[in-house]
């Protein structure tokens, strides 16, 4: 605890230096930026800033990048409060309570608690990186294929179950998000899958593109011909404060939100995405007043937004502990340090105490001047939002196809940004869901190759799904799930039952 | 026809399509002990068809595909076609070139702008993105024939 505490006050005498604070405020500013502007992600902002820092020493990078990461995260809950547009695909979630309760009045208000939400998640997600590394880092090494594929199906699991409208439509959109995953190479017998001679779709559908398409590119086609654009709901600052039963409805949300979020961030995938659909979901579950949700609960903003946050700190323990990368942000940020020569994986905090330390002290450090960024200044952020739209709709378009251009270099990724674009449109015209269309894509790869290498690995037997402890309680986990949805179902029927025999019941009197 | 029906049978008829591009590619299907290349894509393709059908068979309740508002058909076209233009002009015109008429196009085009505010406003996101990520930042974006 002492040697812990040692090296974090030699990490903060290096986070506190005026270059790295610099480069971290840098960090903070693009990435809130990249949050508020919708259509640019965080993937695609560290992807257009990676070959800028280039220039940088490994320590300067991974502090600005990590800024874009969280920062992305604070400044993604601003435009789906506001204009109920995700900033980023994280922000999904907020945009329906967050923009409800903006409706209601209480804009600014949805803002305090998802930037405060955010950062104390932020910084209690650091402590747990920082104290818990080391035993989670080992406990996800456990993890093979047979765990990977339980937990890949207990998340989709968790997306049917939290489905508020139509399950068969949750589920439909899933399947297609998932076939659309399949496309490229496949990862076990190298065939090439429904690529039509595409040779760049070898690697698959980017999410990036995918993302940016169903999200941003539809929102465009959705509202520009609009004759009223959306609007953007302008807080005030003396809004700002929640009333105390608003901080007494998010305390508990945000401190589920920061355990959900710093655990999910630790596994495998797109995880601040999936974490704030998770907390969504337990947060719906758990309340006394589920009816609330969708129409500006407290909790469905506090939940979410915390348990994002926290997810980018889990992120960084299997990359800074194991030098493994969870999903394509920390993949990103890792080539950035290994241009500089910096070995990742365990003896990474040994040889590199400076850089370790540094890091974790700057994320602290980054956290706070998020907080200042984000509520007193929101009113500047969103000034961004006040320019008319038919001229912030052009410039968005062009920075999300530069994004999407950026990240492989590749005009590919511009004509699915292109076809998602038009995808999502028609969805959204249908009232379908694109959400889970993103969640398909991202886990598709992961869940295909996991379930087939646990079927090599057992000779073809599916009894190695609960033979081995993890996968099994994972499994029953979402068979749980599953059985609380029928039990849902079946109260439902009974109701529809007992109405209809009250019908009967009246004709025949 | 209802919004369900149209989307039921869209779904159920791209996940027919998979499935024939299966047949087609010839990729080994496996067996459930050892599933090959096609065999998940087989199975969400079949779980897509049901659920399309499915939809489709629920949906005489939902709106009519007419009365769901198609107001900004010809905005979303054009935004379309501006991308398609983006995607086949990026590579041969270069950055600033493809972004500066793509953005005129939409200003004047189809906002109605003046020429001179629109060329104006398309030049200044089109060079000011250029030097901040090219210039500044060092993303390499494309310069095309004539160097722009």
């Amino acid at each position: 605890m002492l040697e812990t505490l040692g090296n974090l006050g030699a990490g903060f005498s290096v986070a506190l230096s005026p270059p790295i604070l610099f480069y971290a405020f840098v960090g903070c500013v693009i990435g809130t930026l990249v949050g508020v502007l919708p259509g640019v992600g965080p993937l695609a902002g560290i992807s257009l800033l990676l070959p800028a820092t280039f220039g940088l020493d490994a320590t300067r990078a991974i502090v600005m990048l990590a800024g874009i990461y969280y920062g992305a995260m604070y400044g993604g809950s601003t435009t789906s409060i506001l204009m109920r547009i995700p900033g980023e695909a994280a922000s999904v979630m907020t945009c329906i309570d967050g923009y409800a309760m903006a409706r209601k009045g209480r804009a600014g208000a949805a803002l305090a608690i998802a930037a405060v939400g955010s950062y104390v998640a932020g910084t209690g997600s650091i402590v747990g990186l920082m104290a818990l590394a080391p035993p989670l880092a080992t406990f996800a090494l456990r993890f093979g294929p047979p765990e990977y594929t339980a937990l890949y199906v207990l998340g989709l699991l968790v997306l049917a179950y939290m489905s508020s409208g139509s399950m068969v439509k949750s589920l439909a959109m899933a399947a297609l998000g998932l076939l659309l995953g399949m496309v490229g190479i496949d990862q076990m017998t190298g065939y090439f899958r429904y690529a039509y001679g595409v040779v760049e779709l070898g690697d698959g559908l980017g999410v990036v593109p995918v993302a940016v398409g169903l999200f941003g590119v539809a929102e465009i086609l959705a509202s520009a011909g609009q004759p009223a654009p959306p609007e953007v709901i302008k807080p005030r600052m003396r809004e700002l404060l929640p009333t105390r039963q608003e901080w007494r409805e998010s305390g508990w949300p945000i401190a589920r939100g920061t355990v959900l979020g710093f655990l999910i961030g630790i596994l495998p995938g797109s995880a601040h995405i999936i974490a704030s659909f998770v907390s969504y979901a337990v947060e719906k579950r758990w309340s006394r007043h589920p009816e609330q949700f969708g129409h500006g609960a407290v909790a469905g903003v506090a939940g979410p937004e915390s348990a994002n946050n926290s997810a980018t700190s889990g992120a960084m323990v299997p990359m800074l502990a194991l030098g493994v990368p969870s999903g394509p942000i920390p993949a990103v940020m890792l080539a950035a340090i290994m241009v500089h020569g910096v070995a990742p994986g365990p003896l990474l905090i040994q040889q590199q105490p400076q850089l370790f330390w540094g890091f974790i002290a700057s994320m602290y450090v980054g956290n706070v001047m998020l907080l200042i960024l984000n509520l007193p200044l929101v009113g500047l952020f969103v000034n961004i939002l006040r320019v008319p739209y038919p001229y912030l709709y052009p410039a968005i378009l062009i920075f999300a196809t530069l994004g999407v251009y950026a990240v492989n270099n590749s005009v590919v990724d511009v004509w699915i940004m292109l076809v998602t674009g038009l995808l999502g449109w028609l969805l959204r015209k249908l009232d379908f869901e694109t959400a889970p269309v993103v969640l398909g894509v991202v886990l598709a790869p992961l869940l295909e190759l996991s379930l087939r290498q646990s079927l090599a690995m057992s000779d073809g037997h599916y009894g190695i799904f609960v033979q081995r402890p993890i996968a099994a309680t994972l499994l029953a986990a979402g068979a749980a799930l599953v059985l609380l949805n029928l039990y849902s179902f079946v109260r439902r029927g009974l109701d529809w039952r007992a109405k209809l025999a009250l019908a009967e019941k009246g004709e025949a009197q | 026809m209802t919004t369900d029906r149209v989307a039921g049978i869209g779904l159920a008829l791209f996940a027919l399509i998979i499935l024939e591009e299966s047949w087609r590619l010839r990729l080994p299907l496996g067996t459930m002990a050892m599933p090959g290349p096609a065999y998940v894509p087989a199975l969400l393709a079949g779980a897509l068809v049901v659920s399309g059908v499915l939809i489709a068979a629920q949906g005489a309740r939902a709106p009519r595909l007419g009365a769901v508002g198609w107001g900004e058909w010809r905005h979303a076209v054009a935004i379309l076609a501006v991308c398609a233009f983006i995607a086949l002009g990026l590579e041969r015109l270069g950055y600033r070139l493809t972004m500066s008429l793509a953005c005129a196009f939409l200003l004047v085009g189809i906002e109605r702008k003046s020429l001179v505010t629109a060329l104006v406003v398309a030049a200044s996101i089109a060079v000011g993105t250029h030097y901040l990520f090219d210039t500044l930042l060092r993303v390499q974006l494309p310069r095309g024939a004539f160097g722009l």
